[in-house]
């Protein structure tokens, strides 16, 4: 595969974190790594059981496949392969998978020399992830309780688990969570056409600079956050809605087992108007 | 100016905080969850150990009272005025006796219902509603055996618990303001009543839903029948209505919604829980004892028993259930009482009327029990 002309400089050894030099080599454009390895055996893996329980299951069609995981009286024990064992070690593999890429991204990071922003976004949709199915399963004593591995099926549970609690929407973490993913695709409707507004001006006219792109949103709000500090507030929006949806499934059951209704009950009786 | 503001917006988020999390009812694990559904649907009670023992310990049923030698004078001989337990015996009637007062009015005894000078004597109201509520205590374990109360069975201790008013009683809701000039146009919502768990829904709905027997059989169910419209749905108000209903039945028995529904499609049968069949029997069964045994009593109650439209205390899913999915733990409490799982022989018996205040009581005064 063809190498861009600038890319050979960045093709540099070192910045592992394991395997030293055995894994230090790239693939085409793909940079190899022990961890690359790793990601790579575990999607592998993880993807073919994924078919093999397809195949268990009573259907192909896409939408309705489904792996299940254990009925709740296995507790955090392991299931047989074929009742939620295999669920089991799909989601040991995922976890597998995705920190394996984590890390590959950090050691990116290294031989760059730039930071770890990217690595650390990625951690915080692993970490909603593993919310989902280890922390909050562990929490309540049954691997059970984490979400089934289909198209269909995992909605169903998102749905059935929302019931749970009687309306979900009162969840104040929920309501957390919900507003940054609304702000961020906000923020990121606003700075992409801010972008593209600066760089398509007029036909004859030149690119404009971010001067004007400043000065367009002092003008409507009186304020610009500028250049970079528009990508900070992006990733913050962003990191945020992912954070705020982990916390507000984890204490969904492990830390409050009422309707979530209920739970603005201490705001309805504080001294000052009960 | 600008570190007043900054130290007294901090010293509010801290005491919101506090309260927040002392007082909001936040758990911890261990837990006790129970699956209800297919692994992995999400259908399941969500409930701490603490939390089970705690519900558990509080709907313990009462131990019956020791049986007595079957035989004796009927308890209609010896006493006058029974009109529903005249075909005891007179010892297994004053047993019935002893436990009702246990059940329903221990702190106050047997004055609470009778004139001691006269047993009786019908002068007291409480008298007269006992004896109504002897008669649906047998409407329940005989008409609803087989659809809702099963083996278990009720007493008076069921609803009652020891108080001569049970605790989960419903009167229609007026809303709030409609006393005053200006009746505020909220459409009867959003107010965090706690019928309806502190939510925004509508709170009238024991009165929509409960009161009736001829409520028809559409009046809760919203969803469309076909996939795509074929004429007028019904407004969102009542699908809000339904919402408001399915969570007081939620909290009235100590589950959530997925105990009866699966609620990827909450209106099928085929895929609910057998516990939506019990349910739906249940609401059936609230309608016709409301209908049938309660509203009748509304010259029966002095009016400082009514609520505050004037109608008749009233029985909803919490009165029997108190926050249990089986009341009393599921404890067969008429196995040792089948007098109170006797078909009713005259279920519009008259509740009977006070005595004459002028007249004194002709009859001689009846044993104490």
């Amino acid at each position: 595969m063809a190498m861009l002309s600038f890319e050979r400089k960045y093709r540099v050894r070192g910045g592992t974190l394991m395997g030293g030099d055995l894994f230090d080599f790239w693939v085409g454009p793909f940079f190899v790594g022990f961890f690359g390895v790793t990601t790579l055996f575990f999607s592998v893996l993880g993807t073919a059981l994924i078919v093999y329980g397809a195949a268990l299951g009573p259907t192909w069609n896409i939408w309705q496949i489904n792996i299940a995981p254990p009925d709740i009286k296995y507790g955090l024990a392991l299931a047989p392969l074929k009742e939620g064992g295999l669920w089991q070690i799909i989601t040991f593999c995922a976890v597998g998978s995705f920190v394996s890429w984590a890390l590959r991204e950090v050691e990116i990071c290294r031989k760059l020399g730039i930071g770890y922003h990217v690595p650390f976004a990625f951690g915080v949709a692993i970490f909603a992830y593993v919310t989902l199915v280890v922390i909050r399963p562990f929490l309540m004593g049954a691997w059970g309780y984490g979400f089934p591995y289909g198209i269909l099926s995992h909605l169903d549970w998102v749905s059935n688990t929302g019931y749970q609690y009687l309306h979900f929407h009162y969840n104040p973490a929920h309501m957390l969570a919900v507003s940054f993913f609304f702000t961020t695709t906000l923020a990121l409707s606003l700075h992409g056409s801010l972008i593209l507004s600066a760089t398509n001006p007029g036909k004859g006219e030149k690119v404009k600079t971010p001067e004007h792109e400043d000065t367009f949103f002092r003008d409507t709000i009186g304020y610009s956050i500028g250049t970079l500090g528009i990508h900070r507030l992006g990733l913050f929006l962003a990191l945020s809605a992912g954070f705020w949806s982990a916390v507000c499934i984890v204490i969904s059951g492990p830390f409050w087992t009422q309707g979530w209704p209920q739970w603005w009950g201490w705001w309805l009786n504080l001294p000052v108007w009960r | 100016m600008r570190t007043l503001l900054v130290v007294a917006g901090a010293v509010v988020a801290l005491f919101l905080t506090i309260a927040m999390l002392g007082t909001a009812g936040w758990t911890r694990p261990p837990m006790a969850g129970q699956q209800i559904g297919y692994r992995g649907t999400g259908m399941d009670l969500i409930r701490t150990r603490a939390g089970n023992e705690a519900l558990a310990e509080a709907n313990q049923a009462p131990a019956p009272a020791d049986p007595v030698e079957e035989g004796g004078e009927k308890a209609s001989a010896v006493y006058q005025n029974v009109k529903v337990l005249g075909d005891l015996s007179a010892d297994n009637f004053n047993r019935l006796m002893v436990s009702m007062t246990e059940w329903v009015s221990p702190e106050q005894g047997c004055t609470y219902c009778h004139n001691t000078e006269n047993m009786a004597d019908d002068s007291l109201y409480q008298k007269r509603v006992a004896r109504r509520m002897l008669q649906m205590t047998q409407h329940i374990n005989s008409t609803w055996k087989e659809k809702h109360v099963h083996e278990a069975g009720v007493t008076c201790y069921t609803c009652h618990r020891g108080n001569p008013v049970p605790a989960n009683i419903w009167f229609e809701n007026p809303g709030p303001n409609a006393k005053s000039g200006f009746i505020a146009r909220n459409n009867g919502q959003n107010v965090a009543t706690p019928e309806v768990g502190l939510t925004s829904l509508p709170y009238g709905v024991y009165a929509a839903f409960y009161a009736h027997k001829n409520t028809p059989d559409d009046a809760i169910r919203v969803n469309a029948q076909s996939a795509l419209p074929e004429s007028k749905g019904k407004p969102i108000q009542d699908a809000e209505k339904t919402f408001a209903l399915m969570i007081s039945m939620s909290q009235s028995l100590g589950v959530n919604c997925t105990f009866c529904h699966n609620t990827r499609s909450v209106a099928q049968w085929g895929e609910s829980t057998p516990n939506r069949v019990t349910a739906w029997h249940g609401i059936r069964m609230v309608r016709d004892l409301n209908e049938d045994y309660l509203s009748p009593l509304a010259g029966t109650f002095p009016p400082n028993r009514l609520g505050p439209q004037g109608d008749v205390p009233k029985v909803n899913c919490a009165t029997c259930h108190n926050g249990a999915n089986k009341p009393l733990n599921g404890a067969h409490v008429v196995d040792a009482y089948p007098e109170l799982a006797k078909p009713v022989a005259s279920a519009d018996m008259p509740a009977g009327t006070p005595a004459q205040p002028a007249t004194p009581p002709a009859a001689p005064p009846a044993p104490k029990p």
